[in-house]
């Protein structure tokens, strides 16, 4: 979820509004002339107060204004979880940006590549290099999408449909699984409309984003629920890893399970699905 | 190090404070409003007076509405108003 | 025979106002009523001294009570809410005699059970026939239902009716009938219409707010009473109303019908109805404009006086059918007792009004507040005004976690659960503590500024003067 940097009210209570990971903008919510203000107060927000409980990522300001490197500077001694450079159109960019976290992280005395790199593709030149970004750097940990920037640059209108922006969802995903790493999706960003909501995640899911970002703790109930295993296929993901138990210890070596062949494919998903049990019922924000 | 211009930070919304500071060469002049100082006067008070010691700042004058805001926010935007006032962390 | 009568002062004149008598009003136009303001002026300019006001509540817009208790005119008052302008001035100790609080259902059933003697009403009157046939439907200045004027009608020994839209005889739809009213008074103007409406009857945008509304959303849901036939009420706060729309998201999936939503009602709780997620609406006060006009149109919306709101001296009250109620807090304490009389800082701000009255009546009592507002954590070793008893309170319900009153444990493992944020009220106290450090407990005076009682009249706790300071 995206919160304003210079709001003290929301950088408190972040953690505490039901969302996997906490955005702290430090870029478009925040006036050019308090830039110098949210900066501390995110900082001090990291270093006071506890998001033991979520993932914490900070929107830094664009490379090509003066305040990213101050930025850097301020945030990385704490320890972000990642950061998430905005309009990024390439790989050069990224590795610009990693080296100098990697200078502070250095300076003190993080160890290299702590922090890791969201970046924001929200220009048709991002989307069309999204696999440059994706291998651009180990620090890489994600592609995430901006829908609203990057239709504006598409010269089209964002819909709720979404048509627009179907090829740059796809060709997201794909950059970024083939990169090993995962893509998230654009805020839904009517925020009374809930069926809107539920329809445009599922089709997210559907694509293969593992995650959707919102602007109102409103949309977090359903983007989580839509993003979460139901209990039937967390049921089937036990059953399939007792299945592969089961088969180990009498020596098969073709496995079934309620009439269906258990391959490579079936396991993995199994396997990405206890994950995820793991993360939602052993802790996270929920 | 001295204060060497005008300056503000922070807003009056609720969990935020407002600080205005001014150039002064002889003396300390810390004024605290509080909606919460029959509760919290004393960490307030701690929190600036930490971070003028912080920024090596000895004269002053401090004018802070508080609305609430916790130490770390105190702390930012004390920093943010003396940074802006003109004093740089040695 | 007429009852008519030209001026305020005549009515006063004539229906025998004296020294040291208890006069009472409504407050339905809320913070734009001009009725309390006009009568205490007049009783002033007559010499009049020592009187009791007793009015169900009192707004910032009655700030010149300061001056007619520092003058003597005024020397008790006896009301179910004060907001903070008068409030303060009570705190500070102005006035000799305390402040009497009492709930809504309180005030009628003390009223009822002669417990509280009115020498005379005031009722403002948005509309009126020459009889004394009253309602709050019609005329320029309509406030929509008249329900806590009821009892004052009823059991007042004399009753004006003030009003600024005289219609002719017989008025239709009256809601306090002629047998009541001794006196009708035409004014120029009772009250503000546009000021009835308080400012927090829209849903909150606050984030924080929001979260906490669907968590409380979330304890209905699984605390079993979401099943068709539901009953429910909700205050007008920003965060109240956002749980009524989280609610009515889970009645529309889950195809549940309910039978009544009941209180001050807002729009919100109108469209609700009409939407066909309620039955009814009983409606003891309107909290804006669009109630108003739908009380006056629409069959399903019911006005109620405030005996069948929440009288304890009645055989039965609304309360008592009521299943779910969504209550505010200033400060909570360990027991869960809740204080809505006071700020933190101990100043009158608030009163019961139904808090406690639907607390104790309803199946689930939910408080909905943030754990730490502008720093102060809302939860407290004591509360500095016990305004309705933790053994009513069943959830506290914050952004941090969910407190599940321990009288209340099959509730408490229903939402353990569905997986909710259950946390003991100490854990929650003390995590407000490790963010916003531990609050200076502040210290009262020795005298005592108001007594506040109970639904049944017994005394519930005394707020005492604030220190000057």
């Amino acid at each position: 979820m995206f919160l304003p940097g210079n709001t003290p009210n929301m950088l408190i209570n972040g953690d505490t509004l039901g969302a996997d990971t906490i955005i702290f903008d430090l870029e478009d919510a925040v006036s050019p002339d308090e830039k110098d203000a949210a900066r501390i107060l995110v900082r001090n927000a990291l270093k006071y107060q506890s998001y033991a409980q979520c993932e914490v990522v900070v929107r830094i300001n664009p490379t090509e204004t003066g305040f990213w490197k101050e930025d850097l500077e301020a945030v990385i001694p704490l320890k972000p979880d990642m950061i998430m450079p905005t309009k990024v159109s390439g790989g050069q960019m990224i590795r610009e940006i990693s080296d100098y976290i990697g200078q502070v992280e250095e300076k003190q005395g993080i160890s290299q590549g702590t922090v890791k790199i969201l970046p924001l593709i929200e220009t048709a030149l991002g989307v069309e290099k999204a696999f440059d970004i994706a291998s651009a750097d180990p620090r890489v940990a994600g592609l995430f999408l901006g829908g609203e920037d990057l239709t504006a640059d598409l010269h089209c209108k964002r819909t709720k449909e979404g048509q627009e922006i179907f090829y740059a969802r796809t060709r997201l995903v794909c950059a970024a699984r083939a990169c090993g790493i995962e893509a998230y999706d654009t805020p839904f960003t009517d925020v009374e409309d809930m069926e809107g909501l539920r329809k445009d995640t599922e089709f997210a899911k559907s694509l293969g984003f593992a995650g959707k970002a919102v602007i109102s703790p409103r949309h977090v109930d359903i983007v989580n629920e839509v993003f979460s295993p139901t209990e039937a296929e967390i049921e089937y993901a036990h059953d399939v890893m007792e299945a592969i138990e089961e088969g180990k210890r009498q020596g098969k070596g073709v496995i079934s399970l309620r009439g269906k062949m258990i391959d490579a494919p079936i396991v993995k998903r199994a396997m990405q699905v206890l994950e995820m049990e793991k993360a939602i019922y052993g802790g996270g924000c929920r | 190090m001295k204060i060497l211009k005008n300056a503000v930070a922070g807003t009056l919304e609720s969990s935020d404070l407002f600080i205005q500071v001014e150039p002064d060469d002889t003396e300390l002049i810390l004024e605290i409003n509080s909606i919460v100082a029959n509760q919290y006067m004393d960490a307030i008070r701690g929190a600036v007076l930490d971070t003028l010691k912080e920024f090596n700042v000895s004269t002053g004058k401090i004018f802070i509405q508080d609305k609430g805001a916790l130490d770390c926010v105190i702390r930012a935007r004390m920093e943010t108003a003396l940074k802006r006032g003109g004093i740089v962390k040695e | 025979m007429s009852k008519l009568i030209g001026t305020i002062r005549e009515a006063i004149e004539k229906a025998g106002l004296k020294d040291g008598m208890a006069i009472s009003f409504h407050h339905h136009m809320r913070n734009g009523d001009y009725v309390l303001n006009m009568v205490l002026e007049e009783a002033a300019a007559m010499g009049i001294r020592d009187l009791t006001i007793n009015a169900s509540s009192i707004f910032d817009i009655h700030e010149p009570l300061i001056e007619h208790i520092k003058n003597g005119v005024v020397t008790q008052i006896e009301c179910n809410y004060m907001g903070g302008k008068v409030g303060k001035a009570i705190s500070q100790g102005i006035m000799e005699k305390p402040v009497i609080f009492r709930t809504h259902g309180g005030r009628a059933g003390d009223m009822e059970r002669g417990a509280s003697k009115i020498d005379i009403a005031f009722l403002a009157a948005p509309c009126a026939d020459p009889m004394g046939n009253l309602s709050g439907k019609y005329g320029p200045s309509a406030c929509g239902s008249l329900g806590y004027a009821f009892s004052d009608a009823m059991y007042a020994k004399k009753v004006v009716a003030v009003t600024d839209y005289l219609v002719p005889y017989p008025l239709r739809d009256v809601s306090i009938e002629e047998g009541y009213v001794d006196y009708v008074v035409q004014v120029p103007q009772i009250g503000d219409p546009a000021r009835i409406v308080s400012g927090t009857t829209k849903i909150t945008r606050d984030p924080v707010g929001l979260r906490i509304a669907g968590l409380a959303a979330q304890v209905v849901k699984h605390s079993g009473y979401l099943t068709n036939g539901f009953s429910f009420q909700t205050g007008a706060g920003g965060a109240s109303l956002a749980v009524a729309k989280y609610v009515e998201e889970m009645m529309e999936q889950d195809h549940i019908k309910g039978s009544f939503c009941m209180g001050g009602i807002t729009g919100y709780m109108v469209d609700m109805a009409n939407k066909g997620f309620f039955d009814t609406i009983l409606d003891v006060q309107c909290f804006d404009l669009k109630a108003i006009e739908s009380i006056r149109e629409n069959p399903k919306h019911r006005e109620i006086s405030a005996m069948r709101y929440a009288s304890p001296a009645a055989k039965s009250a609304a309360v008592d059918s009521l299943d779910v109620v969504i209550l505010g807090a200033t400060q909570v304490d360990l027991d869960f007792n809740v204080n809505v009389h006071t700020d933190s800082n101990g100043y009158i701000m608030g009163g019961s009004g139904g808090h406690s009255d639907t607390a104790a009546g309803s199946k689930l009592a939910i408080i909905v507040a943030p754990l730490i507002r502008a720093r102060l954590p809302l939860i407290v070793d004591q509360v500095l005004c016990k305004s309705t008893p933790g053994e009513t309170v069943d959830v506290i319900v914050t952004q941090r976690g969910i407190a599940v009153n321990p009288r209340q444990n099959d509730l408490k493992e229903k939402l353990i659960k569905a997986g909710l944020p259950v946390r003991d009220i100490r854990e929650l106290k003390n995590m407000a503590e490790e963010i916003a450090g531990v609050p200076r407990s502040v210290k009262m005076g020795e005298r005592v500024v108001a007594k506040v009682l109970y639904r049944d009249g017994t005394v519930l706790d005394t707020i005492h003067n604030v220190m000057p300071g």
